[in-house]
């Protein structure tokens, strides 16, 4: 028996019918690989996991069969093409590493595949998770399913896509400068970036070690949280900057939360704040996330969904994060000086694309590397090395590590008069494909209400507020202080609870 | 300030990538763009902040640590060569760079 409308179904309501044997994971794997098959002309997924993922998905099958239930079992997901991944090649959107196969799987996929989801694939992004638009990616563009002609976000674009376009259920992303918010915005989806080092880096390709951090993209925050929860926690032996910050179950407390009691929130739980409801709750509104550079359509959107918070009890408190516009200069020196040390390991010797003709090993390693990245990635390193070069390294990268660290307590100051910040994730919505490839800035200012965030290691999420100019979706910023995830995610639910953004579908993929 | 043509062509080698004329020509446009949005850096007074080069150190509890210095995985040399250019008797090849 056919169900049309598997796709349509989320993590939380797969997992409740799995769970009661109403449908197969069987079922809804095939189903999702034939739709993916369909709409294949998204250019979301850059590969498919046919044989593999159905050999998951009996496998879960047979083990809901023997009355084991656990709550992502039999659920499938894709990965972003950052994560490496034994099944299939990872390219990270880039020609260099055309064909690679990882010896092994990065935490985060040995996780969710450990609670049970089937990996559908994987999907695009841009080049080594350098850009906002997955225009980036050395393989094709991937296209907004409300508009085909525009973005879909970057870098985790393929993920977005995906997710909007009722491709999957849940997708991994990344998140070094907005990588995920961005995307999950412009494509009115759910997708948190976690406290940076809550989930591990280890199979992650590097770009900016010391901002890159993996997060679920999903339809709801329910769902994320359901993903989250499988995704986080400590992996001390293999990434160093891993948190020993132990996981946690960030579904149950959202679920409890559905039967509408009404109580104020409290610091039962050891100062984790749980928000039953949103009395009491002070949000922050930084002045400078909503200037003259934010679209009027967007403002409207993000304005519309705060009234909404407040009448949940939420109170609107203005604030300030003064240093928003530098941090653009300081995350596009401090991500391409990281970025070009990580991206050295890339030389054509122990993996990747090696040119055909060269005199000696450095025309080996010059002729591999322009040919093997594509311009935004050669751009990025060019920036890298600069900055960190002798005689600049001090008025670049000094510098804006130092500014960094100013960005960071502008913060804590704000979280002093306020439990979360909200803005608008992105000033406008979607662009146009190529609308502003010949502006070698206009993509970085772009960035500028999710760069801070990043650079100072916080959470942040993005959930649908509505739509902008021409229809397009746009999403709300909720940021908060470190580890407070549970927070954002009970914040976002409540929300949802009482609105229905993140069901919206685009027309041509409700049915 | 400004990049000179010069300047392009000495990261490029630092940066081990060969750019052909009409590349250095635009990625020298691009980079001068860029160092246009940079300049701004400057007008903030950063004396005595200690710079922050992990966001890590500013959260409260967290300490980095290291582990014991022992190896943890198993050899995998065939696994991690299976994707590398060039392989003879389980060693990377390269051009010869000793005469």
């Amino acid at each position: 028996m056919s169900h049309p409308s598997l796709h349509q179904l989320g993590v939380a309501e797969l997992a409740v019918q799995l769970a009661a044997r109403e449908v197969s994971s069987i079922e809804v794997t095939r189903h999702l690989l034939a739709r993916a098959q369909a709409h294949q002309d998204l250019g979301a997924y850059l590969a498919l996991n046919e044989e593999a993922a159905l050999a998951q998905a009996q496998a879960a099958d047979a083990r809901l069969a023997a009355g084991e239930r656990t709550p992502l079992l039999g659920v499938p997901l894709a990965h972003k093409d950052i994560f490496v991944t034994r099944d299939l090649p990872t390219t990270a959107g880039s020609k260099m590493l055309e064909g690679y196969r990882s010896p092994f799987d990065a935490t985060v996929v040995a996780k969710l595949a450990d609670a049970g989801m089937v990996n559908l694939g994987k999907l695009n992004c841009d080049e080594f998770a350098m850009g906002s638009g997955n225009d980036n990616s050395a393989y094709a563009p991937a296209h907004n399913p409300w508009d085909r002609s525009r973005i879909p976000g970057g870098s985790s674009g393929g993920s977005a896509a995906a997710v909007a376009a009722r491709l999957v259920p849940a997708a991994t992303g990344t998140d070094t400068g907005g990588s995920i918010r961005q995307p999950a915005s412009l494509t009115g989806i759910t997708g948190i970036k976690p406290t940076y080092g809550r989930c591990s880096r280890y199979g992650m390709v590097a770009f900016a070690s010391s901002l890159d951090q993996a997060g679920p993209m999903a339809r709801s925050a329910l769902d994320c949280a359901l993903l989250l929860s499988a995704m986080a926690g400590p992996d001390l032996d293999r990434d160093s900057t891993s948190l020993d910050h132990p996981a946690e179950d960030f579904a149950t407390p959202l679920i409890a939360s559905n039967s509408g009691a009404v109580s104020a929130y409290s610091e039962s739980d050891g100062g984790q704040k749980s928000f039953k409801n949103l009395q009491g709750l002070r949000i922050g509104l930084p002045k400078e996330f909503f200037g003259d550079g934010c679209a009027p359509g967007v403002q409207a959107a993000v304005r519309a969904a705060l009234a909404e918070f407040e009448k949940l009890g939420a109170t609107l408190v203005d604030i300030s994060l003064p240093r928003t516009e530098l941090s653009i200069p300081v995350y596009y020196i401090i991500a391409p000086a990281e970025a070009s040390s990580n991206l050295s390991r890339f030389d054509g010797v122990k993996f990747g694309h090696r040119a055909k003709q060269y005199t000696d090993l450095a025309d080996m390693y010059k002729k591999s590397r322009a040919e093997g990245f594509g311009p935004e990635v050669q751009k990025r390193i060019m920036i890298g090395t600069y900055v960190l070069s002798h005689g600049y390294y001090d008025a670049y990268y000094l510098k804006a590590q130092q500014i960094r660290r100013l960005i960071a307590q502008d913060f804590q100051q704000a979280f002093t008069q306020c439990d979360v910040i909200a803005g608008p994730v992105s000033p406008t919505v979607a662009w146009k494909i190529g609308e502003k490839s010949d502006d070698p800035v206009a993509n970085y200012l772009a960035d500028i209400y999710t760069l801070s965030t990043s650079l100072a290691g916080l959470p942040g999420m993005s959930i649908p507020a509505g739509f902008g100019e021409h229809g397009m979706p746009v999403g709300l910023q909720l940021i908060g202080n470190y580890f407070k995830e549970a927070q954002l995610l009970g914040v976002a639910h409540q929300f949802q609870l009482a609105t229905d953004w993140h069901t919206r579908a685009p027309a041509e993929f409700q049915t | 300030m400004s990049l000179t043509p010069q300047d392009i062509t000495r990261i490029a080698n630092l940066a081990r990538l060969e750019l052909d004329a009409p590349h250095a020509e635009r990625m020298l446009q691009q980079l001068n763009g860029f160092f246009d949005i940079v300049e701004q850096m400057n007008a903030v007074d950063t004396k005595g902040v200690e710079p922050l080069a992990h966001p890590t150190a500013v959260m409260e509890r967290v300490a980095l640590r290291l582990r014991d210095d022992v190896a943890s995985e198993p050899n995998q040399r065939e696994a991690n060569q299976q994707s590398a250019p060039a392989v003879e008797r389980g060693l990377f090849l390269v051009p010869k760079v000793i005469e």
